[in-house]
């Protein structure tokens, strides 16, 4: 253990106070202010928060250098200070500087009980009982979440913003799990995957507004149409590898999302394209009053309308919709062709080397994910009743594919718990107001700093010689 | 003498002014293992991804008699192990690493299982046909899971295995193919002189047992002088002899190959 350096471990922390207060000056320092038309804007001085905000990084930094030295319990002790000072009722010049000690407290005693966690991990982790419980959790949790999302729209606090979010995070989750056969099992970046969800979600809109078609007519179509793009786009490209897949794919997900924005005549262009119709139920359409020649679901059930009833409907669609989608992953993998795409995620070389077509390979795994985005997409049109080129920018690629690499490359319970989080804390984050996606951020940097390799980095095999319940005793 | 299974006549392979392996010809029979030897650089490798599909010959015919005559230097990469049947390993090996050791077997039955699965629909159905051929298929792996004695860690992953496990489970995997013609690039490189024995059985068995024609490029002389049954030594590109082991280390060529040649000359 290294002897404590006092003036060294205070003139780094002074350093890094002093950083801080250098980029901090200008961002908290001072903030403009409206004072009025005729003299435009001014300055309004806010150096009580940079002081705190300065004295807690100072703090701070020094509790990390002792916990660096081997010196947990007084960092402990330190951030447990900093921890109860934030939570106490003390005035402090603005109310974040509250958010702001508690966290920099947390953090610090995080890092000083470190250690500790990680050895207890790492011991749980390497006897084959913590394996197993590795298992065992990641089975179980599955369960778990399938019960409480099917009761989901019967339980007490199940409001229309509950429901609206169920249904939000499902259709994530879908998209995570098509994505996840792309990227997770056949290890090909693709970061246009909005493309085919676009094309899902415009098939549904442009069919249904001008041809009459219904939900269910078109949800295979959709689907199918989805899978053509994908082997049109994956024809040529998939020859190209890592980077050089992401970038072309990237731009096709571009082409897509411009080409509906200026093709006017087909999509509407950025107006877009309303009025579509819901998805019905045995021909019953979900409305307070029914159009001509058609009935509400409401009349044929014989209940009282409810504006709820639409929203626990198109949950379930897409509920089965997503299940559909994570059992057809399941199925596939343990197929020769789900073999071959991990094979290929693995190794490409060696796959050729055994006689195994990598185009092939590779365009089933593009056109079965492109297929689930497609339905996706119908699901997405027939729920906003709305679609716009603005739904399908880079920026929702990014979140699908976020999803995967955060879930865990591969696992379809990691796609669920990280679309959870990834959409969900969003929203539970609102009343931080302006903080909200600072605080997002610092909990995807804290999963990534803590799981490298995603929530949930256990790989089941496809197929076992040995049973596992003789593994265990044996 | 019999047909010999592969027939390599004038390769020749460039890139772009660099000539790797220039107009060599030769011959391996079926059922004998065919040693391919030399100092580094000799061109080797370059003979095995010519004749893997890896590289396109500059010139030169490779054939593989086998249910009938398969022309290699015209078929794509994955042809060659799917139709001519030709397996092989790398030098650096290149198994799955984060697939289970039995995945990397079922994964190397890929073709046969593609066409059991009724390209995957038998499968998603779970039909009895597919079930079947997959526990054939299983079976296959074990019984080559117990010649290489990786039975017990069958489920771990391929990566965490030993160094020498994870060579033979490369072999089994080339051998899982079912090929007529099995191509090992240093089989034997990094192994222990007890694990090079082992090697040594396993290559043997693969020759008298499963009668393949086996294509062997070593740098351990005791693997190459004990088991191969014609060797072909390569320099700089050419062949430079080739013949049965113990007429190889008399050849006054290959000794000079190896140890170099005396510059002085005249009181050599």
């Amino acid at each position: 253990m290294f002897r404590p350096r006092l003036p060294a471990m205070l003139k780094d922390a002074g350093l890094t106070t002093l950083v801080a207060a250098a980029l901090g000056i200008f961002v908290v320092g001072f903030r403009t202010v409206d004072v009025g038309s005729r003299r435009g804007l001014g300055f309004d001085y806010e150096f009580g928060d940079l002081a705190v905000a300065l004295v807690v990084i100072f703090v701070g930094r020094f509790g990390l250098s002792l916990a660096a030295m081997g010196l947990r319990w007084p960092a402990m002790a330190l951030g447990a200070v900093m921890a109860a000072i934030g939570a106490s009722p003390l005035e402090l010049p603005s109310g974040f500087l509250h958010w702001f000690v508690v966290l920099g407290g947390v953090l610090l005693v995080i890092r000083a009980a470190w250690p500790w966690a990680n050895q207890a991990f790492a011991t749980a982790a390497a006897t084959p009982g913590g394996r197993t419980l590795d298992r065992l959790a990641s089975r179980w949790i599955g369960v778990l979440m399938l019960g409480f999302a099917l009761i989901l729209p019967a339980l007490p606090f199940a409001d229309q913003k509950t429901m609206d979010l169920g249904v939000l995070i499902l259709t994530y989750v879908m998209l995570g799990w098509g994505l996840n056969i792309v990227v997770g099992l056949a290890g090909l970046l693709d970061l246009g995957y909005v493309a085919f969800y676009a094309v899902g979600a415009y098939a549904y809109a442009l069919l249904s507004t001008h041809h009459g078609l219904g939900f269910w007519a078109v949800l295979p179509l959709a689907g199918m149409l989805a899978a053509t793009f994908g082997v049109l786009l994956g024809f040529p490209v998939l020859r190209l590898r890592g980077d050089y897949l992401a970038i072309v794919t990237l731009g096709f997900g571009e082409i897509i999302r411009l080409v509906i924005l200026n093709w006017v005549d087909f999509t509407n262009g950025p107006a877009g394209i309303g009025s579509i119709p819901g998805p019905t139920l045995f021909g019953a359409v979900f409305a307070e009053t029914a159009p001509a020649g058609k009935q509400t679901v409401a009349e044929m059930l014989g209940i009282p309308f409810d504006g709820n009833q639409r929203l626990i409907f198109l949950y379930y669609i897409i509920l089965v919709l997503a299940l559909i989608t994570n059992l057809f992953t399941q199925r596939m993998r343990a197929l020769p062709v789900g073999r071959a795409w991990e094979a290929l995620r693995e190794d490409e070389t060696a796959c050729r080397a055994l006689g195994i077509n990598p185009t092939n390979t590779k365009l089933t795994a593009f056109a079965i994910g492109a297929m689930f985005a497609g339905f996706a997409g119908s699901f997405f049109a027939a729920k906003q009743r709305f679609i716009s080129p603005e739904s399908f920018t880079f920026i929702e690629s990014a979140i699908i594919l976020a999803i995967v690499v955060l879930g865990g490359m591969g696992s379809q319970i990691g796609v669920v718990l990280a679309a959870i989080l990834l959409i969900g804390l969003p929203e539970w984050f609102r009343d931080l107001g302006n903080y909200r996606m600072l605080a997002f951020g610092l909990a995807m940097v804290l999963i990534m700093v803590f799981r490298p390799r995603g929530l949930i980095a256990h790989r089941e095999p496809s197929i076992r010689l040995h049973p596992v319940a003789s593994r265990g005793s044996g | 003498m019999t047909a010999p299974l592969i027939e390599v006549e004038h390769l020749t392979m460039r890139f772009g002014g660099l000539v790797a392996v220039d107009d060599i010809s030769f011959s391996g029979q079926p059922r004998q293992i065919t040693a391919i030897i030399g100092p580094n650089g000799a061109g080797k490798t370059t003979v095995f991804n010519c004749i893997t599909g890896f590289y396109k010959p500059t010139v030169g015919r490779l054939t593989l008699h086998g249910d009938r005559d398969y022309l290699l230097e015209r078929m794509l990469g994955h042809e060659i192990g799917q139709r001519a049947r030709v397996a092989r390993t790398f030098q650096n090996i290149r198994l799955f690493p984060a697939m289970t050791v039995l995945e990397n077997l079922m994964v190397a039955q890929h073709n046969k299982l593609m066409a059991a699965s009724g390209m995957s629909i038998y499968g998603l159905l779970g039909l009895a046909r597919w079930r079947t051929a997959e526990a054939r298929a299983v079976d296959l792996a074990r019984g080559w899971l117990e010649r290489i004695d990786l039975v017990d860690v069958a489920d771990r992953p391929a990566g965490e295995l030993p160094y020498g496990a994870q060579r033979r489970l490369e072999i089994a995997r080339a051998m899982c193919t079912e090929p007529r013609l099995l191509c090992l690039d240093e089989p034997a490189a990094g192994l222990n002189p007890r694990e090079s024995a082992e090697l040594n059985r396993l290559l043997v068995s693969i020759r008298d047992l499963d009668g393949i024609g086996v294509l062997l490029i070593e740098h351990d002389m005791s693997v190459v002088m004990s088991i191969s049954d014609h060797v072909v030594v390569l320099d700089y590109g050419r062949k430079i002899a080739e013949g049965d082991p113990a007429s190889i280390q008399r050849d006054p060529a290959v000794i000079r190959a190896y140890l170099g040649t005396d510059e002085s000359g005249a009181d050599g």
